[in-house]
């Protein structure tokens, strides 16, 4: 186990350094000038330059980088000059993860409750009616529900505020208009497993032991048709936190998904790298965590040896 | 063997519901299985021994499956109209069932010991540690060693035949008075299946259960059973001890069956003959005899009516119009005494 746990981050780190060779080319490589201006004169565009290292040749640009970003320092930004891109994250990241955070535990567990639901009720109103809510899920884009909901809950019925972030009830409708699709996807794969789960054979060994129908459902049925669920989960986790970016300029959360947008906008190429490799070695972690979570569920797949 | 009789079936009739039609499965089959004895219901895919024998314990799902008639009592209690919480009390208890494929028939993701004890879990009849202990105990009864890491495995981490004696196992644990076997011994390969029969013999001699052996290997019949029950299109044609099967058989579907094994007395050049054709389709089953449409001796009654069972003897009895007194004499093939040790 320990040893392929080391393995895995070995792999995570080269991963996040081939990530971030790539973007240092296709940053540079896009067209345009972080500093291009009409104010701007060739003096004060030199004495930029040398105050980012940009004359210096690229190569010496690139470990230059790659040495500040072992100490964790991701540089200063190129639009707001006094800004560290480090501060920019810690003060946009938790927004994005909180509301990240509630609309993944939120598709998960109704996502797997709507799915058990269904397939218990294979072919009853029940059953039709989560059909119903996972098609409508998995068929709506993310701002078509965000506005929906703003105008139902906000505007039309003044339950809920419409838009920022200042507290729990602000939290409710962007998670939901978030978390849906993949509430939706969740709920048809478990359906999906759990009806396939039922005609397994050892769901009539556990039957024929006598033991009681709710016991069949939760230690063998379910125990089982959740596996395939896990495997998703590394990408729902990059989808829900990627995602942030629309539902984030909808409710006006003041995430990293605005920072990204526009950094993208002003050749900002410092905050654009730094973004890229925090979502990017964040996301690695993610889907190692998912890796090491097959195990504790499916031992067929358990890492042998110490 | 005494004459206590523990399951007593008359007439059942089983089907399924399908988008094509009602699939009748079990066709009004009668039988009786006495204390201490081993019954073997033998026949090719698809003739309904699987589903009469889940029937004992109300394992075919229903719906899509239903009970169109006939009873099934066990200890003079009837079984059809028990509720699923009535069930409870019969499975695993009562009647243990062991089934055909022990590399899908255990749940992944459970431990071996888990398993085993899961019977008692919910019941509240022991301890955790007499639960350990009886698991352990049972493992060791089925011929695993090395209970103690078993019990803490994973199905993944058994072979073939351990997971069979597991399946075995998890029958046995809470000391059922009936065990039924689907083809216990179908997957697995001749040493241990050798070895997994001669457990099923053991639970008879040594133990004094009853075992209800379905198969379609008459090789297993003739090592283990005392009486048989061959079975065609949800009806059983033919019944009577090994010996009146094998030696006296007096059923066409029987004798087929017999010719068709391939055995140490064939010569070389022998070739085995097969049955032709296939079973009759149980969406709109024959009304005549089943397999009169197979079958080398059938004459015009055999596909217009159903023969009644014809008794032979005492416990013998055939569904075949060849017994009518008008009905031409015909010798069937049979095993000759002399082929006896040779199955």
């Amino acid at each position: 186990m320990k040893k392929y746990i080391i393995k895995r981050v070995f792999i995570s780190l080269i991963t996040i350094l081939v990530l971030v060779s790539v973007v240092f080319a296709l940053v540079r490589l896009i067209p345009g000038d972080p500093f291009a201006s009409e104010k701007m004169t060739p003096e004060i565009k030199a004495n930029l330059e040398r105050y980012y290292g940009f004359d210096k040749p690229l190569i010496v640009q690139y470990f230059t980088y790659l040495k500040n970003l072992v100490t964790g320092n991701l540089g200063y930004s190129m639009f707001y000059p006094n800004l560290r891109v480090n501060d920019i994250i810690a003060s946009a990241f938790p927004y994005s993860f909180d509301l990240g955070m509630r609309a993944l535990s939120m598709a998960i567990s109704f996502g797997l409750i709507l799915g058990i639901v269904a397939a218990l009720n294979r072919g009853k109103v029940l059953d039709f009616t989560c059909v119903l809510i996972a098609i409508i899920g998995t068929s709506m884009p993310d701002f078509i529900i965000g506005a929906t909901l703003q105008y139902f809950f906000g505007i039309k019925w003044g339950l809920l505020p419409v838009a920022q972030y200042k507290g729990i009830s602000y939290t409710i409708l962007p998670s939901i208009a978030l978390g849906f699709y993949t509430l939706a996807l969740v709920s048809r794969v478990m359906r999906a497993n759990m009806i396939e789960t039922i005609q397994q054979d050892y769901i009539k060994t556990a039957k024929s032991k006598g033991i009681s129908k709710l016991r069949v459902i939760i230690k063998h049925q379910i125990r089982n048709a959740i596996m395939p669920v896990i495997t998703i989960l590394g990408p729902i986790v990059a989808a829900l936190l990627t995602g942030t970016f629309v539902i984030e300029s909808i409710f006006a959360i003041p995430g990293m998904g605005r920072h990204y947008v526009q950094s993208i906008q002003n050749l900002d190429y410092t905050i654009i790298l730094g973004m890229t490799v925090f979502y990017g070695s964040f996301l690695v972690v993610a889907n190692m965590i998912v890796d090491l979570l097959y195990g504790i569920v499916d031992p067929r797949i358990r890492v042998s040896g110490e | 063997m005494s004459d206590k009789k523990l399951i007593e079936i008359d007439n059942l009739e089983f089907s399924f519901n399908t988008y094509g039609g009602e699939v009748q499965a079990v066709r009004g089959v009668s039988f009786e299985v006495k204390e201490g004895e081993i019954v073997g219901i033998v026949g090719e895919s698809g003739c309904g021994k699987s589903v009469t024998a889940q029937c004992l314990m109300k394992l075919n799902p229903e719906p899509p499956g239903f009970f169109k008639d006939g009873s099934i009592k066990y200890k003079g209690e009837e079984i059809i109209t028990k509720s699923e919480r009535q069930m409870r009390k019969i499975r695993g208890l009562e009647i243990g069932f062991v089934f055909q494929d022990p590399m899908t028939s255990l749940n992944p993701t459970m431990k071996i010991g888990k398993q085993i004890e899961e019977i008692f879990i919910e019941r509240k009849m022991y301890s955790r540690s007499q639960m350990k202990e009886k698991a352990m105990e049972i493992l060791k009864t089925v011929g695993i060693s090395d209970s103690e890491t078993r019990y803490n495995q994973y199905p993944h981490e058994l072979s073939g035949g351990m997971k069979q004696r597991v399946m075995i196992a998890i029958a046995l644990v809470a000391e059922p008075s009936v065990v039924i076997a689907d083809e216990p011994t179908t997957s697995l390969d001749v040493t241990i299946e050798a070895q997994i029969l001669d457990l099923l013999r053991k639970l008879k001699e040594d133990l004094g259960k009853s075992v209800i052996l379905i198969t379609h290997d008459l090789g297993v019949i003739a090592k283990l059973c005392d009486r048989v029950l061959v079975m065609y299109g949800g009806k059983i044609v033919e019944r009577g001890t090994v010996d009146e099967i094998f030696y006296e058989t007096r059923h066409p579907y029987t004798s087929g069956l017999l010719s068709s094994i391939a055995g140490l007395d064939k010569k070389r050049d022998d070739e085995l003959s097969p049955i032709l054709g296939t079973p009759p389709d149980l969406f709109s089953p024959p009304i005549g005899c089943p397999f009169a449409a197979r079958c080398e001796h059938a004459m015009e009654i055999c596909i217009e009516e159903l023969p009644k069972e014809y008794k032979i003897s005492e416990g013998h009895s055939t569904l075949c119009w060849l017994e009518h007194e008008q009905a031409p004499n015909v010798k069937l093939k049979a095993k000759s005494y002399e082929e006896s040790d040779l199955l």
